[in-house]
């Protein structure tokens, strides 16, 4: 058993529309990670896959056992994670209990989703069969949940439109600088402004695209991170939690209870304020969930992460950079890699491998969100010198 | 078909019903929502819908008052023309999307008609 994990390796494929199918997809990711962090297949004792529909998607299923068959981990133990899209966070915090726990003394962690061979609508569909059935039934989408607790949120704290194509106009800035990104395009506030109605008051700039792809990291002790490495990040604090499955049984529809009670878990477990955190993660899926993310894990008061937007706290040469990597938003979204990408790019961060995009950074968070809010989880990373 | 929401030992009311309420109680009656008239919180009208789903698709959280409990529902609008504060009343449609059209089966357990919400 050890309290200390360490991230010793990363990986992600170019996210975008890929002609290659799941399985290829992990294994490319899964294979540079190896490479990346210097360990020998043989070493690896636990894979782990997020991955929230390959069945559903491609007709696909078993894939944590074909990865470890195309990367010859064989005998490892291996098992596929699904939070919806919390997949890849979830999968982090698998990762971290196989160390931690003493279970296992190197294990692989491997995201990834193919989703692009279907119509907008087919994919559309898929995601949102993770509502309730008295939700479903109405046809309503997660990007329908995101137009209707904007408006909530936009009149209640009388925010200014524009700051939600802010987060937009910054991911997409940020995009340009990560040649993995699916788009490689800055917009202006105009553009997101006049972009077609998705989700009223909405607009396509609003939403992550559509993407394939997959991220991996390696995750070992502290002692045996020492062997393979001497820059590497330490899983501090990590937490998860749960929200309502329906959506408008919360209390209040402005606060993701998940976001609030994971963030609380991972600052308690490293001993941390968000005061502490150099660069963050978060999951703009839609561009009202970095605001949502930024209050409830305590960047911002209540009703006001709209004006760190409008004056350019969250840039890339900010007081806290958020999505240095794009975000969903413009790096795109495969639902298993995206949590997984996350931790990849804090891990980047703080060993000073993240090129154009590099920021200053000691300890990084990444907040993971599945469904709208449903299930959180929040990793602390800091760096080990 | 009623509109059922559930009340709770504590006294706390959902829609739709679970087993449990919030804090672990059970369920003591159920309340048919349909009879009420209740106040949009949000809403939207979504362009992008799957398969099966009306194109526009507008959507609203409407609150109801329960004999002094609050409890939300979410569906579909009448009409697109809409507004935070409106006032509404649930109004049975057989079928608020096409069965079978998307990623759940025609003849499973998922339910096809319900309730829009009508200004009134």
């Amino acid at each position: 058993m050890t309290d200390t994990v360490a991230v010793i390796g990363g990986s992600m494929t170019k996210f975008g529309q890929r002609e290659e199918w799941i399985c290829e997809l992990l294994a490319e990711a899964g294979n540079a990670c190896l490479t990346d962090a210097g360990v020998p297949p043989e070493a690896v004792e636990h894979l782990y896959v997020s991955n929230m529909s390959s069945g559903e998607f491609e007709g696909q299923t078993g894939i944590m056992n074909a990865l470890a068959h195309d990367l010859g981990l064989m005998p490892a133990y291996s098992q596929r994670v699904d939070q919806t899209s919390a997949s890849g966070g979830a999968g982090i915090y698998a990762a971290w209990q196989s160390i931690a726990s003493g279970a296992s003394e190197m294990t692989l962690l491997v995201g990834g989703e193919k989703m692009t061979h279907r119509s907008t609508a087919e994919a559309t569909d898929i995601i949102a069969s993770c509502t309730h059935p008295a939700e479903y039934k109405h046809g309503v989408t997660l990007p329908s949940f995101a137009g209707l607790t904007a408006r909530m949120y936009l009149d209640r704290f009388d925010a200014p439109r524009e700051s939600l194509a802010r987060v937009a106009v910054k991911n997409h800035e940020n995009g340009t600088r990560n040649e993995n990104a699916q788009f490689q395009k800055e917009i202006t506030v105009e553009e997101a402004l006049d972009s077609p109605i998705i989700a009223d008051p909405l607009r396509l700039y609003d939403f992550c695209p559509v993407t394939d792809g997959s991220a991996a990291l390696m995750f070992c002790s502290v002692e045996v991170a020492e062997e393979y490495a001497d820059d590497y990040a330490i899983v501090s604090g990590i937490g998860g939690a749960t929200d309502t499955h329906v959506v408008h049984e919360r209390e209040d529809p402005t606060t993701m209870g998940g976001v609030v009670k994971s963030s609380e878990q991972a600052f308690e477990m490293a001993d941390l304020t968000p005061d502490d955190i150099d660069v963050a993660e978060l999951h703009d899926m839609f561009t009202i969930l970095e605001f949502l993310q930024m209050e409830g894990i305590g960047f911002a008061e209540k009703g006001n992460a709209w004006e760190h937007a409008m004056d350019g706290r969250t840039k890339l040469d900010g007081e806290l950079p958020i999505n240095p990597s794009g975000g969903l938003k413009s790096k795109g979204h495969p639902l298993g890699a995206s949590g997984v990408a996350q931790g990849y790019e804090i891990y980047e961060q703080l060993v000073g491998e993240a090129g154009d995009r590099q920021v200053s950074a000691e300890t990084g968070l990444a907040c993971n969100v599945g469904g709208f809010g449903n299930c959180v989880i929040t990793t602390i990373l800091e760096a080990n010198q | 078909m009623t509109m059922e929401a559930y009340r709770y030992e504590n006294g706390s009311i959902s829609y739709p019903g679970h087993p449990r309420g919030r804090d672990g109680s059970n369920p003591v009656e159920t309340i048919d929502l349909s009879e009420y008239t209740g106040e949009i919180l949000t809403w939207t009208t979504s362009t992008a819908t799957p398969p099966g789903v009306r194109a526009p698709n507008t959507l609203a959280i409407v609150e109801f008052d329960v004999d002094g409990t609050a409890v939300r529902a979410l569906g579909q609008t009448t009409t697109d023309d809409v507004e935070i504060g409106m006032e509404v009343t649930p109004v049975y449609t057989e079928e608020l999307r096409e069965p079978g059209v998307g990623i759940k089966a025609a003849d499973g357990p998922q339910e096809w008609d319900g309730y829009r919400f009508e200004p009134v």
